[in-house]
């Protein structure tokens, strides 16, 4: 059969971000996809040559605005890996907290992405709607809305205090309902089903041989969570792996959604068992050292190299980012699938591009 | 602000943003800060276009993508830089790839700062921008004196 090349992107109405691929197809069919990157490529890497080592912690949470706060925490992990300091108990329960607010916000947005992507609009906005609540609890905690700014080298710059705490707890309750009611739809509803229901299948097998992470993986079946390495306070707190078998696009929604519920669960945990003291210890001169750090971002795994050489500035910095890992799968998946099903699956591994392209 | 004769409708570019602006744009469309209550639609198609909202700086790679979109919007256009590193290239200015702000490669009418753009402040901008986009529709309505004497 003939075929055919269709642009994807970059200004594509379904991602805010600009990806780009070329579609080779079959009648409808997508045979090839051959992606091409670097629109939002800044060079930030370079940058950390620039700036204070200290400063610099302001460029990476701007890495990506979605994981914003997660950036900026594993650049202090790693610091202070360097260092060779331990952050206060409270300080360590508070980076959990916020991890897990944005966890909440970064899936809540998703979900609300997924359905605009199969043209559901009310969807979109009822998730939309919900994550503004997760939003206004991080502004209140933190100041900002997605930018926080709130991590420092030793510990964090602003406390909680009990009834924010406990504000946040009583929350909780009625978002869960209001959550159970719309991810019904997500999971049970006969339309939504059908774009979703064994579209994009990546076996386990294809998981690990691709390297994807993060829910894509888990959704392949695969149990592996960074956050049971125990930075922060996850050490001390009671989660299970949520995994599933489905291997496709309904399989990574029921990954997510079950994340959300969880992500409740260890914010109470959290709140439950958050001891008093101290948030920030000072840490004085410049690093010399290595650090690699690995996090759980809301897409996945990323992992963080720092190299120090006594200086003011850091010699190297280097992030291999969720959505750089995942983009194999997107390109495993996409062949064999409906020209019509491409956006949705390109959203379903949940793309960060400015993430990867830095 | 004045009465609008019609519905603007806007498009979004991101430039090369964190993504912070990006989805606060979104989330201006949303409904606890809909902005679809002033008649504004998003669409993904410049042609469709009025009013054109980028985040993020000018890199070298996506310049022409962006003269690409700004022609292909018809008359009158409005460009609105959402967003610090739009205005400037903000905490990014000095990285290798940054030519620097929506200004260095299409006019921008309207600047919105902060880091990342709050909801309240795009909607008050895209405002802005409509009064722009009056005045220049009414300009371009109007013939100009070298017209109406050929």
């Amino acid at each position: 059969m003939k075929r055919t090349i269709v642009p994807f992107g970059p200004q594509h109405p379904v991602l805010p971000e600009p990806i780009h691929l070329d579609l080779v197809l079959e009648d409808e069919k997508v045979v090839e996809a051959i992606p091409s990157f670097g629109f939002v490529h800044r060079g930030m890497e370079d940058l950390a040559s620039k700036r204070d080592f200290n400063d610099y912690l302001y460029v990476v949470e701007r890495i990506c605005g979605i994981c914003s706060y997660m950036h900026g925490m594993s650049y202090c992990e790693g610091a202070e890996r360097i260092f060779g300091v331990e952050i206060p108990d409270r300080a360590k329960y508070l980076r959990t907290i916020w991890c897990e607010l944005s966890r909440l916000h970064s899936h809540l947005l998703w979900l609300g992405l997924l359905a605009d992507a199969f043209g559901f609009e009310a969807l979109f906005m009822q998730s939309w709607r919900i994550r503004e609540k997760i939003l206004d609890m991080v502004e209140d905690s933190t100041g900002g809305r997605l930018i926080s700014s709130v991590n420092l080298i030793g510990g964090v710059a602003r406390d909680m205090d009990r009834e924010m705490l406990d504000g946040f707890v009583k929350q909780f309750d009625k978002m869960e309902s209001e959550l159970r009611s719309l991810t019904k739809v997500f999971l049970k509803d006969t339309t939504v089903r059908a774009r979703l229901f064994e579209v994009g299948v990546l076996t386990k097998t294809d998981a690990i041989l691709y390297g994807a992470v993060g829910p894509m993986m888990r959704a392949s079946g695969i149990e592996l969570d960074t956050r049971k390495l125990g930075y922060a306070a996850y050490g001390d707190i009671d989660f299970d792996i949520i995994t599933s078998n489905g291997c496709d696009s309904l399989a990574r929604c029921e990954v997510r959604i079950g994340e959300i519920f969880q992500s409740f669960n260890i914010i109470r945990q959290a709140v439950a068992k958050i001891p008093d003291g101290e948030i920030c210890i000072s840490v004085k001169g410049n690093p010399k050292g290595e650090a690699t750090v690995r996090m759980e971002q809301p897409r996945g795994e990323a992992l963080y190299y720092m190299k120090a050489n006594g200086t003011r500035n850091l010699e190297r910095f280097r992030v291999r980012t969720p959505t750089f890992s995942n983009i194999y799968s997107l390109l495993k998946i996409l062949p064999g699938a409906q020209f019509a099903d491409v956006p949705l699956l390109i959203l379903t591994i949940d793309p960060c591009i400015s993430c990867t392209e830095r | 602000m004045p009465k609008f004769t019609k519905s603007p409708w806007v498009m979004h570019y991101d430039g090369s943003s964190c993504n912070g602006c990006d989805i606060e744009v979104l989330a201006s469309m949303t409904p606890l800060y809909d902005i679809e209550r002033l008649g504004v639609v998003n669409t993904g198609d410049p042609r469709q276009a009025d009013i054109l909202l980028i985040t993020g700086g000018i890199n070298y790679y996506n310049e022409s993508v962006v003269r690409q979109i700004y022609s292909q919007m018809p008359e009158p256009k409005v460009v609105v830089a959402v967003g610090i590193c739009a205005c400037s290239g903000g905490v990014f200015r000095d990285c290798y790839n940054i030519k620097g702000g929506v200004d260095t490669t299409i006019p921008v009418d309207v600047y919105v700062p902060g880091c990342a753009a709050r909801p309240e402040s795009i909607i008050d901008g895209i405002v802005q921008a409509l009064e722009v986009l009056e005045k220049k529709s009414a300009a371009s309505a109007a013939p100009t004196e070298g017209e109406s004497n050929a």
